[in-house]
């Protein structure tokens, strides 16, 4: 079984693991890092998505393997001393939560958005979390809260 | 159903209740507050329920039926049971003593068929995905790996998809009973003498495609025992419900076995079922006496979580030369799919009192035939039937404006109930206590810029241009606030509609609410705490509220039909109320005077015309104590209330879609969107806005996207995200909301529901839009989801 070493949310791992345990639940069921939640099994919904290397990854469609050496970033590293990210933050602000189900993975795609396109209008953020489905917001108030997320990071 | 209702009397109740101050400064009701659930949603500290590990937690995968209609001829699962890591592997034979039927709790009329639903087929299978085996395993990949290992033989049997088919005798059964699951008929007038010599009879066919609800969290079960009693965590919408109906389908004594909803993902009506897997994980648990966990992949979730809408509607419509509305007959065929589930048949009956709409007329008639077919079950998804019947009116009245060549806005203004004429008994029987449609459409006219898009679309039809502009109205009310207790006892559904709430003064003066329905991101801990807060004068953050758990939440019935504010919230009222009596009690024993002689505002009782007071939290603390408490009062500050309303609650509103259709290339593109929704007095406008923004979304979903789709043999070829097309951000545009107010008098709060609108009001909107860009090109009507296919050959 290959070992890997991994760093998630700031602590190194060593796991041994199967050569097709996925990353999502190598996070969930093996390190108890819960705050990130699978909502499909065809990578389409993006309720997954975690930081890998600094890029937005769906942790169902990465191999625990490939994350070997890797740095990962979930929902549950982004707050800092207490105090959450402002992406989190302007996700209160704005509402653009419901459920709270697929957020994590918003939060963490609205976040490379940002890294990509600072300043994005509201089509490019349409277009850019076409990879995250949401179920209860109708997406309005998600796009509130990344421009508010970006007028923050982007002052 | 509605001679008892007297809403003139409970407008009066709520005039001189004064039991909620106005909103205004520094009040709660009212103000846009941030969640308190965010918090822990937004930094992954959600407890969802596949997050719950247990010591010695088993894992289980069930092995499902590949066929949508079989005999099953063997089961070995012998195979899985020597594999690796697998614990037990069962057949539905091993639980064919013990797992009962999966219930029907609404057997809506004397000829309804409830055929046996076993949780595992032990016979047959009914429909795609239907569980016939499962592994138990130590690990959840192995569990998955030894389904493999089991063989299933299979007799295949005729599919049964076609609901039209499904009724002629030449059709294959699903059961041996037949295939008819029930009628159900209403008439109200004379329907004979509405259609004879009419000056105008609309026609039409309207087919509600069959929907997939898609919450974003997959089911979930966790069950586990101590030998004697039963724990079960679930994503469920009705924690209450189910372990009443676990009780009376298991064995397991009620009084054993608690019932827990966690943080749930979303629900839409899906989750408000008692499903196979939550029985069997009851099972299991006894049967291996370890605590067990199922989570469903998508896939499974899309084949056997169940679906939606899927009803054939045939419509009638007879109007004078003027466009007014003399009568309205409808026949509808309701796909059941294989069985009849929690309430299956009763989704239909929902809407049966809602087709007449927000119109007046002399006649009507509802006719409805639930079918078996071999398709999952339907039951209740966002509005059930009640968008059904919204679609159906809100179309045929466009059909109807065309006929006539009038504005499609003018039409409904000579037919709908006037503001002045409230409370009004519909001829469906309801009576709709308050509304008022002139003002959300006026509203609605204005944000849309109503006249300049339709000059802009004369233009474009003028200039020949591609790219045609259609206007689609859509006004809509609904019944909901779910419900009357005598009237779901008349409508011969099995339970009540009431709701309980608790409320507890701490010690330190901090205040516990408990409330019997159950959340699934409609921020209930936050609307409770707004309304206690300004009913016991206490700060917002000072109160907390508990739901979703048989064991902290002892009485409720949970969360559906845009019920939790308008029953919950008022049970959470009146529990304050009660607390408050008791706190002037013990306020005029500490103060010496009389109960009467004292104030009670922002959280104090003062002494009237003195600065003689004692707080809230005070007083809950001398309840404590219990040191000196009048002869006869019982020490704590706290107190129980259950509300059963006495009418629905119908918020109403109009929407207004405009929308570009490529008549080169079939595709439809939302342009704007305006919603005015009425939905009573508004307790958080934030959360308002968030339920009209996904309701919209939900029904824009069905009018341009969304469709379970079988093949010839009856497989679901839509059981993935990959292949049954959620809108994502990119697929929806911006929506423009706001509001009217026109409190319902049927609570004193004077709230109304939000839940449902959006999606009740938006299907037809945007049908209407894009038939509207087409009529010049002979365009009636557009099966839905409006494809761009769909769009491109109906203009061809």
């Amino acid at each position: 079984m290959p070992r890997i070493a991994v760093t998630v949310d700031g602590i190194g791992y060593e796991e041994d693991v199967e050569p097709r345990l996925l990353l999502v639940h190598l996070l969930r069921d093996r390190l108890g890092k819960t705050g990130t939640p699978i909502g499909c099994d065809t990578s389409n919904c993006g309720a997954c998505t975690v930081m890998l290397d600094g890029k937005s990854v769906k942790s169902c469609s990465v191999l625990a393997v490939q994350a070997d050496g890797g740095d990962v970033v979930t929902i549950e590293g982004l707050a800092a001393n207490g105090t959450m990210h402002p992406m989190q933050q302007a996700f209160h602000e704005e509402h653009a939560l419901q459920c709270g189900y697929c957020t994590p993975g918003m939060v963490i795609a609205a976040i490379d958005l940002l890294r990509q396109n600072p300043d994005p209008s509201e089509e490019a953020i349409r277009e850019g979390l076409e990879g995250n489905l949401c179920r209860c917001t109708g997406y309005c108030n998600i796009v509130r809260a990344v421009r508010r997320g970006a007028a923050v990071k982007t002052p | 159903m509605t001679e008892e209702l007297d809403a003139g009397l409970v407008a009066q109740q709520v005039a001189e209740s004064g039991m909620l101050s106005e909103p205004g400064e520094g009040k709660e009701v009212g103000r846009a507050r941030k969640r308190k659930e965010d918090a822990r949603l937004l930094t992954g500290r959600t407890q969802w329920t596949d997050n719950i590990q247990l010591p010695g937690m088993l894992y289980i995968a069930f092995k499902r039926s590949p066929m949508a209609h079989a005999r099953i001829t063997g089961v070995d699962v012998s195979g899985a049971k020597g594999m690796p890591g697998v614990v037990a592997a069962f057949s539905g034979q091993d639980f064919a003593d013990e797992q009962g039927s999966l219930p029907c709790a609404w057997p809506v009329s004397e000829n309804v068929v409830i055929p046996d639903h076993p949780p595992m087929a032990v016979e047959e299978v009914r429909y795609p995905g239907e569980a016939v085996a499962c592994v138990v395993a130590t690990d959840r990949y192995l569990a998955a790996d030894a389904l493999d290992a089991i063989d299933v033989d299979y007799e295949p049997l005729p599919v049964v998809l076609d609901m039209t088919e499904a009724l002629t005798d030449a059709s294959p059964k699903v059961h041996e009973a037949g295939n008819r699951a029930f009628t159900w008929t209403f008439a109200q007038g004379d329907m004979e003498a509405a259609l004879r010599d009419a000056p105008v009879v609309i026609d039409r066919t309207y087919v509600q495609q069959r929907l997939i609800p898609t919450a974003m969290e997959p089911r979930a079960v966790v069950a586990t025992t101590d030998g004697d009693g039963f724990t079960l965590w679930t994503s469920t919408q009705v924690p209450h419900v189910l372990r009443v109906m676990l009780a009376l389908t298991t064995g397991v004594p009620e009084h054993k076995l608690r019932v827990i909803a966690p943080d749930v993902g979303g629900g839409f009506g899906s989750k408000l079922q008692v499903t196979a897997e939550e029985v069997l994980c009851l099972l299991l648990t006894r049967k291996l006496g370890k605590p067990v966990k199922w989570t469903e992949s998508r896939s499974e979730g899309n084949m056997t979580v169940h679906h939606g809408r899927d009803q054939i509607q045939h419509i009638t419509l007879a109007a004078e030369a003027d466009g007014r509305i003399r009568g309205l007959k409808v026949e509808l065929l309701a796909d059941m799919g294989a069985y009849l589930m929690l309430v299956t048949p009763g989704v239909p009956l929902l809407g049966a009192f809602m087709f007449n709409g927000i119109y007046k007329m002399d006649a009507y008639s509802f006719d409805c035939t639930g079918v078996f077919t071999t398709k999952m079950p339907t039951d209740a998804y966002r509005g059930a039937g009640r968008p059904e019947a919204t679609y159906a009116i809100e179309r045929v009245m466009d059909e109807l404006a065309d006929e006539l060549g009038l504005d499609p806005i003018e039409v409904r203004r000579r037919n709908w109930i006037r503001h002045e004429e409230f409370p009004y008994t519909t001829i469906a029987g309801l009576t709709y206590d308050s509304g008022n449609y002139e003002a959300a459409t006026e509203k609605a006219l204005a944000l849309f810029g109503y006249d300049k898009l339709r000059a802009e679309q004369a233009d474009r039809r003028d200039r020949g241009d591609p790219v045609q502009l259609g206007i689609g109205v859509s006004t809509y009310t609904e019944m909901c606030g779910l419900a009357p207790s005598r009237v779901l006892g008349s409508l011969a559904y099995a339970a009540g509609g009431w709701e309980h709430g608790s409320v507890r003064m701490l010690p330190t003066g901090k205040v516990e609410v408990v409330t019997g329905t159950s959340p699934h991101g409609q921020g209930h801990e936050t609307a409770w705490s707004q309304i206690v807060a300004d009913s016991l004068g206490v700060p917002f953050e000072d109160v907390a509220v508990m739901h979703g758990d048989t064991a902290i939440s002892h009485k409720g019935m949970d969360t559906y039909g845009s019920r939790s504010l308008v029953v919950g919230g008022m049970a959470v009222l009146q529990a304050c109320e009660k607390v408050k009596d008791k706190a002037r009690k013990l306020a005029a024993h500490a103060l010496e005077c009389s109960a009467d002689d004292l104030d009670f505002a922002q959280g104090s009782f003062t002494v009237k015309g003195t600065t003689s007071s004692k707080t809230i939290q005070e007083l809950a603390l001398a309840a404590f104590a219990a040191h000196d408490l009048p002869d006869g009062l019982e020490p704590r500050l706290d107190a129980d209330a259950t509300f059963d309303p006495d009418n629905f609650s119908f918020p109403h509103g109009t929407h207004l879609c405009a929308i570009e259709v490529d008549t080169e290339t079939g595709m439809a593109k939302i342009r704007k969107y305006v919603a005015v929704d009425d939905v009573g007095r508004v307790v958080n406008p934030l959360i308002v806005e968030g339920q009209v923004h996904g309701g919209l979304a939900q029904g824009i979903a069905q009018a341009l996207f969304e469709e379970a789709v079988h093949d010839a043999d009856g497989n679901l070829l839509t059981a993935t995200m990959a292949d049954y097309l959620l809108p994502s951000a990119a697929d929806l545009p911006d929506f423009v909301t706001d509001r009217t107010e026109t409190p319902a008098t049927s609570n004193p709060l004077g709230v109304k529901g939000v839940g449902e609108a959006g999606t009740i009001a938006s299907t037809p909107a945007v049908v209407n839009a894009i038939v509207d860009a087409l009529r010049p090109r002979g365009v009636h009507d557009i099966q839905m989801p409006c494809t761009p296919e769909r769009i491109w050959r109906a203009i061809r």
